[in-house]
């Protein structure tokens, strides 16, 4: 079984974040990046759990400059086969599903997986656009994954509870909570991760869809107001009165 | 011209995220100067009510292909409407219908997309909606180029707003197939209020010391008609079921009202809970960085300070039981 898994760079869960340039790009200065968290902990690791019980190839794609190639190999390192590298700076999602979606049409996956969303963006769009691209169904949210022959059991997250449904292959999924347990590369992984593939492919046509103007910071949070541990009662008052929430 | 929203429905009934969409869409309408169209699938019993908060005209679609989940029908179905309406701009909610089928949608029609939109968007210079980025660190502004538009709203970040209209309802039939995918089974938690959709919402952490203890914040959630949920560590040692969890990597809440319990407040938390309306800390460490996050607080020992909430709160009557 062929496996493509999206893999986007992030900030890590840490970082300040901050802005330049008149609130224009985000201020990378001191900040780590790391394989969003959906994308590694969930659909790689997924990825190769199942590989590793049913044969076949696990290959992540990511769409950005080599800036980006530390951030790939650490996927190589967690136990990727290969890796792809479309070398374009993308404007948005929708970019990114189509520079993926054309290499995946022609080299033939019987599954694409991304994780639920990317925690700088929090679009959750782009395996909905690859799908759509391809033609190919399209699950989200998904908390489990299991393949019996070309057929997939997925359990998803729906309001308020969970949902368990079958679709044949190919198709695209994303992934969340409960799919799998990150894995950390070990010294053997790191190792060999410097010798695996990673091919850079030069994109197609880029759109122009959408473009980020600017970023603003939430307004700061005023001072916390203390109520005493001796008249929690207070804190009721407080939040019917002046807070009028209760 | 006219805005088409996509209304979700839960139980047979309008869901909340309806309103907060077509009120979002009805403010939008009178911005560019177009009519709203709401367009239900499925079996709901309140559709006309939809009409109060701007819809000038209700589309109620019955299918039997989209009574179980079928994104690619849906979005075939959206597009039937949308294209006998006339509609360039598409309308959902950024609930887990809206991320199954919105960017699906807008790939078909090759429509520039904004998910997460927490405000109505500005149209003087552009068409530029202002959406939560950074798990609602940082706000961004994105422009969006293409005639064809789909946005997703933020649920519990727009208020519902009256605006009475009289919309007629038609029902209108679709050509879509049959779906690909089986469903097998639903498996609904009975819980009174699903973590996100909540309007108030009780959470807990390592504080409360271990499973055994977590009687005092289901009798304070019950007391205040709140959802309760935990931090990732109480989730990860299996004190709590993971559907609880909320932080960066669990679920995003936005409720009105979050108390955190026992919670320091790491920064992977506070990604998770930040848009909540008001955030409640109760902590025995006065260092504790979720004071710096809270709108209200209290140093205290959890085991002293929430029996004597749930006493408060029963003798206010706050539930209403």
């Amino acid at each position: 079984m062929k496996i493509l898994v999206c893999i986007s760079k992030v900030p890590d869960t840490t970082s300040k974040i901050a802005f330049t340039d008149g609130n224009s790009k985000f201020d990378t200065n001191g900040v780590q990046f790391i394989i969003n968290p959906y994308d590694e902990w969930y659909a790689l690791v997924r990825a190769l759990e199942l590989k590793e019980a049913n044969g076949g190839s696990v290959t992540v794609i990511n769409v950005g400059l080599s800036e980006n190639d530390p951030t790939i190999r650490k996927a190589l390192a967690i136990g990727a086969d290969d890796a792809v590298r479309v070398n374009a700076n993308p404007a948005d999602a929708m970019d990114v599903a189509q520079q993926i979606a054309d290499y995946a049409s022609s080299n033939g996956y019987e599954m694409i997986l991304t994780g639920k969303e990317t925690i700088d963006n929090n679009g959750s769009q782009l395996g909905g656009m690859i799908a759509a691209i391809l033609d190919q169904e399209y699950v989200s949210n998904a908390s489990k994954l299991d393949m019996n022959g070309s057929v997939a059991t997925i359990e998803r997250d729906i309001q308020g509870g969970k949902e368990i449904l079958e679709v044949e292959a190919p198709f695209v999924l994303s992934a969340a909570k409960g799919m799998a347990e990150a894995r950390i590369p070990n010294m053997r992984g790191i190792m060999a991760a410097r010798t695996k593939p990673l091919n850079v492919v030069e994109p197609s046509g880029l759109s122009n869809a959408t473009e980020v103007i600017s970023f603003e910071l939430p307004p700061a949070k005023g001072e916390c107001k203390m109520v005493s541990a001796d008249n929690p009662g207070e804190l009721l008052e407080l939040l019917s009165n002046e807070a009028k929430i209760i | 011209m006219s805005i088409l929203v996509y209304a979700n429905t839960a139980k047979n009934e309008v869901h909340k995220s309806a309103y907060e969409v077509v009120s979002y869409g009805s403010q939008l309408a009178q911005k560019t100067g177009d009519t709203l169209t709401a367009l239900v699938i499925g079996e709901a019993n309140n559709i006309a009510s939809l009409e109060d908060f701007g819809a000038d005209k209700i589309i109620h679609v019955k299918n039997d292909s989209l009574s179980s989940f079928q994104p690619t029908l849906l979005c075939k179905a959206i597009k039937q409407v949308a294209s006998s309406e006339g509609s360039n701009t598409v309308i959902f909610s950024h609930d887990l219908t809206g991320k199954a089928i919105a960017s699906m949608y807008a790939a078909t029609e090759k429509a520039g997309i904004v998910t997460g939109a927490v405000a109505v968007p500005e149209v003087d210079n552009g068409f530029i909606v202002k959406k939560a980025v950074f798990s609602g660190k940082a706000y961004a502004h994105v422009k969006i180029n293409t005639d064809k538009k789909v946005i997703s709203v933020n649920p519990n970040s727009i208020d519902k707003v009256e605006n009475k209209k009289s919309a007629e309802t038609s029902e209108i039939n679709v050509d879509l197939g049959v779906g690909k995918i089986k469903v097998i089974e639903q498996k609904i938690e009975l819980t009174d209020v699903p973590l996100t959709e909540a309007e108030k919402v009780v959470s807990a952490g390592r504080g409360l010391k271990g499973p055994e203890n977590w009687g005092i914040i289901e009798e304070l959630a019950k007391e205040l008609g709140a959802a309760t949920a935990c931090s990732r560590p109480v989730s990860d040692m299996d004190w709590r079921p993971h559907h609880e969890h909320v932080g960066q990597t669990g679920v995003a809440i936005r409720p009105n009202l979050y108390i955190a319990v026992g919670i320091s407040g790491a920064i992977q938390h506070l990604a998770g809970v930040n848009q909540s309306k008001v955030i409640v800390a109760i902590n025995t460490d006065a260092e504790a960085p979720f004071f710096k996050a809270a709108d209200y607080g209290i140093v205290g020992d959890a085991f002293e300070v929430v029996p004597k909430l749930i006493e408060a709160a029963k003798a206010m009557n706050i539930s209403g039981n």
